[in-house]
């Protein structure tokens, strides 16, 4: 099996790179402006806060006027973060993202805390529709980050970045997969882990770890993957995709979201309108939302971890047979 | 004449037994939401024991409704508006038998019928699930607003934080009860002056709150919170009026009870320890 060239030798965890990620990016650009929603250690900006306090802006319970307070902003040229968690940066204020962010393409940074299952506490505090809500939405840009180090390096990037960004944030122990050293996030670049001829994994955000954790099982069963991180949902890395497809026939997606409109959604798009002729196994939510409960537990009620992995390889292989 | 002033004592005496025995079921309440959290270890203690004696004395001394029909038509309605309170909630359905006490160790427990926030759907009694901020006071207006369209008696109850009052929706439910005058409607806010970032007022300040729901056209009273009579008294001022919904302001104490809750920011949605829920137990005898 190749070794992959971006991956830390030994993976463990770092703890918040988010706050620190911004408090960094309070040092190097004076234009960055921090609004929250009273969630400010929840969502990481505290840090923010007590260093930059003539930057940082608590507007309450009023996701919607934040999120408008941003545009104002940014119209003036700063470089408005906004926080809560995702669900409420989403769905709670769609019509403002839509009409005011996208439609008008204003350089508004939205960031959705706790993504997906990583979220315990019911399907009013999951978000497993965000990326579906933000991707279908012109102008947008969508980041689902993997790890502390795409964290750290994703952060400066979409401040440099022109036009609206939502970005997906874990919090607290964040996974530490990536060499700082060697990995270079790119806005639209994909990263291809490892090679195989067996199966193509395709994995964001969160997933990625049970997808490296799937490979010992997989080498053990003779299967041989080719192992795709998608860090930007959109714009896509088409091309990449497309390389990765040709590796085998069977692709395989997984995503801390519904199947619906996410990544598995926008993989089918490329291998359909390519014409690539794939089989595709889209592993997330299938039209339901959550139940509340430890991310442990949910990944095993809803069959996300590299077990599952596995076993759905194993069956797609199977009946390619 | 000496038979009358007996009376008249005997009355006051049944009066006090009467409150101390409401103060007791409150007390209990509290006791209640202090293990099922530490039991749960998460959950939001502050704002359940804030608005634990305006709950407990609606549904003990105030609404029609029956455990055993939790969808008896004629029932009055309640919705938790700042639904992360639920505990409290939870504490009173089942002393009112909607399930058992027993239930309450199992709050946010993995496919318990108790979770973080209220689900219709899952937990008999519950009318509107909560959860995310400034909606269920909508739903309320409809409530009551379907309580006209049909001719109903039943009354609607709902409470709302003063963080939660920041979301722009409440004030568009406010437009909205009073244009369709529904006085059948009876809003409590649970005025405990914290959100979690720090105090309301700091953070976005929502004064002058009375004025507010008065310039919104609401039968507008401010009470002590923690008052029984003055809960009682403020909801049958309410029953009262007519064309117009009542807003009680009441004013609370985060953390209502427990000398190191009280006033605590940090208390919002967080455990006590098994220590601190013995010390909290011993102060709530
Ligand atoms: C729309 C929405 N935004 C944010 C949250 C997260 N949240 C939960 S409780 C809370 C603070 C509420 O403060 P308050 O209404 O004063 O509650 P209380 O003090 O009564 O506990 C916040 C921001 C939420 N549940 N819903
Ligand atoms: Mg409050």
């Amino acid at each position: 099996m190749q070794e992959c060239k971006y991956i830390l030798a030994k993976s463990g965890q770092d703890f918040a790179p988010y706050k620190r990620a911004l408090v960094m990016l309070g040092e190097s650009n004076k234009r960055v402006i921090v609004l929250g929603a009273d969630l400010s250690n929840s969502t990481e900006i505290d840090g923010f806060r007590d260093r930059f306090p003539d930057r940082f802006f608590n507007i309450g319970v009023a996701e919607q006027n934040e999120m408008n307070i941003a545009v104002g902003l940014a119209i003036e040229g700063e470089i408005p973060f906004v926080h809560s968690f995702g669900v409420f940066v989403t769905r709670r204020v769609y019509e403002q993202v839509c009409v005011q962010v996208a439609m008008q393409n204003i350089n508004v940074k939205i960031v959705g805390s706790i993504p997906g299952l990583t979220s315990r506490l019911g399907p009013t505090h999951q978000a497993i529709d965000d990326l579906a809500l933000m991707r279908t939405l012109p102008n947008m840009t969508v980041i689902d980050p993997a790890d502390a180090t795409e964290i750290l390096q994703a952060v400066p990037a979409i401040a440099e970045h022109s036009g609206p960004v939502y970005i997906r944030m874990m919090r607290r122990e964040v996974p530490l997969i990536f060499d700082p050293e060697k990995y270079h996030f790119q806005i639209g670049k994909a990263a291809c882990i490892q090679e195989g001829q067996d199966v193509t994994i395709i994995a964001c955000g969160v997933m990625l770890q049970n997808a490296l954790a799937s490979l010992p099982l997989l080498e053990q069963n003779n299967i041989n993957p080719t192992l795709l991180h998608i860090s930007t949902i959109k714009p896509i890395d088409t091309t990449a995709i497309i390389e990765a497809a040709s590796k085998s026939r069977l692709i395989i997606t997984i995503e801390n979201h519904l199947i619906t409109n996410g990544l598995g959604s926008s993989i089918a798009e490329i291998i359909a309108e390519n014409g690539l002729g794939n089989t595709l196994i889209r592993m997330g939510l299938r039209d339901e939302f959550a139940a509340p409960g430890t991310q442990e537990y949910l990944f095993e009620r809803y069959q996300l971890n590299s077990r599952h992995i596995v076993e759905k390889i194993l069956e797609g292989l199977k009946n390619k047979k | 004449m000496q038979d009358i002033d007996n009376l008249k004592e005997l009355d006051k005496k049944d009066e006090k037994d009467e409150k101390d025995e409401k103060a007791e079921k409150a007390k209990e309440v509290r006791r209640l939401i202090i293990q099922m959290i530490a039991e749960a270890n998460s959950g939001h203690p502050g704002g359940s024991l804030s608005m634990t004696d305006i709950i407990t004395t609606l549904y003990f001394s105030i609404m029609n409704h029956s455990a055993a029909n939790p969808t008896w038509e004629e029932r009055d309605r309640f919705v938790l508006s700042k639904g992360h309170a639920c505990p409290a909630f939870y504490a009173v359905l089942a002393l009112c038998g909607y399930f058992p006490i027993s239930e309450l160790m199992n709050l946010r427990k993995l496919g318990s019928i108790l979770q973080g926030h209220p689900d219709h759907e899952v937990t008999p009694g519950v009318d509107f699930s909560t959860g995310s901020l400034g909606q269920g006071i909508s739903a309320a207006c409809g409530m009551a607003l379907a309580g006209k369209i049909d001719k109903k008696n039943y009354r609607v109850y709902v409470i709302i934080g003063d963080g939660e009052s920041q979301e722009g929706q409440v004030w568009e439910a406010a437009m909205s009860a009073a244009h369709y005058k529904l006085d059948n409607l009876c809003a409590f806010l649970d005025y405990n002056k914290l959100q979690i970032d720090g105090e309301v007022e700091k953070i976005m300040n929502i004064e002058p709150v009375v004025d507010k729901w008065k310039a919104f056209g609401w039968n507008t009273l401010r009470i002590d919170g923690h008052s029984i009579e003055q809960i009682i008294e403020a909801v049958g001022i309410a029953h009262k009026t007519k064309d117009k919904p009542t807003m009680i302001v009441a004013d609370t104490i985060k953390g209502k009870g427990v000398s190191f809750m009280e006033g605590r920011v940090g208390f919002h949605g967080v455990a006590p320890t098994r220590d601190q829920e013995q010390q909290a137990l011993s102060e709530l005898m």
